[in-house]
């Protein structure tokens, strides 16, 4: 079981900040994939991956990062602090 | 070092005081304040949105980096989160150093670092809409000079 936590457009267009998914996936990247099949709002948020950045417990990760013993998945445009 | 990741306004004036006189034997002390620009009168205001722990887990590792390569006596960071009207101060960034290089370089730093790398993200709201503020491709390209 995975926490995955979405923010700004991503939340928005999924509808929802947070939703726990049972998955096999070993990486970010796999994950996507069943994540843009869940609904058109996942699939709208998730459609250009350039324009996205993904944390694992909390630490910046890339797609190919592996998912082992990962708790919490969070998807998010890139930050705009300052 | 102090590290504030808050809803409530701060007062610039209060908050740099304070950190100035907590310093002791520092020759230099560099603030810089960002502020909600007001669009030419268009914005209603800003949402500024937050990953709530990692917020502070990045922020403190930045912290940590500026410790380790300038000389500073000591380090401030206060961002705020929630709806902000025009003109209220979004974040302040301080550093203390025995000379003032050290502390320009290291507010830079921190700034550069607090764009791109902390987890916030604003949002303007206007009389027309609202819209997610887009990073800027020279606010990533800012931090290849570190």
């Amino acid at each position: 079981m995975i926490e995955v936590l979405y923010f700004a457009w991503l939340r928005e267009r999924i509808g929802t900040n947070r939703e726990r998914v049972t998955t096999q996936a070993a990486t970010v990247a796999d994950l996507v994939a069943e994540l843009e099949a869940r609904s058109d709002g996942h699939a709208l948020a998730f459609a250009d991956k350039t324009s996205l950045r993904v944390a694992l417990d909390q630490e910046l990760a890339d797609f190919a990062a592996p998912l082992a013993g990962v708790r919490e998945v969070a998807f998010f445009p890139p930050m705009t602090g300052g | 070092m102090r590290l504030s990741v808050q809803e409530a306004a701060f007062d610039l004036g209060q908050e740099a005081n304070r950190f100035a006189n907590d310093i002791k034997g520092a020759g230099a002390i560099v603030t810089f304040t960002g502020v909600v620009r007001d669009n030419g009168g268009q914005l209603t205001a800003m949402e500024i949105e937050h990953y709530p722990g990692m917020t502070e887990k990045a922020i403190s590792g930045i912290m940590e980096e500026a410790v380790a390569r300038w000389d500073l006596a000591d380090a401030l960071v206060i961002h705020r989160y929630g709806v902000l009207a025009a003109g209220e101060p979004i974040m302040m960034v301080a550093t203390a150093a025995p000379h003032r290089g050290d502390a320009f370089a290291a507010a830079e730093f921190l700034m550069d670092y607090l764009k791109s790398r902390a987890p916030f993200w604003k949002k303007e709201i206007s009389a027309a809409g609202a819209d997610w503020v887009a990073a800027k491709e020279s606010d990533e390209a800012a931090l290849t000079r570190w």
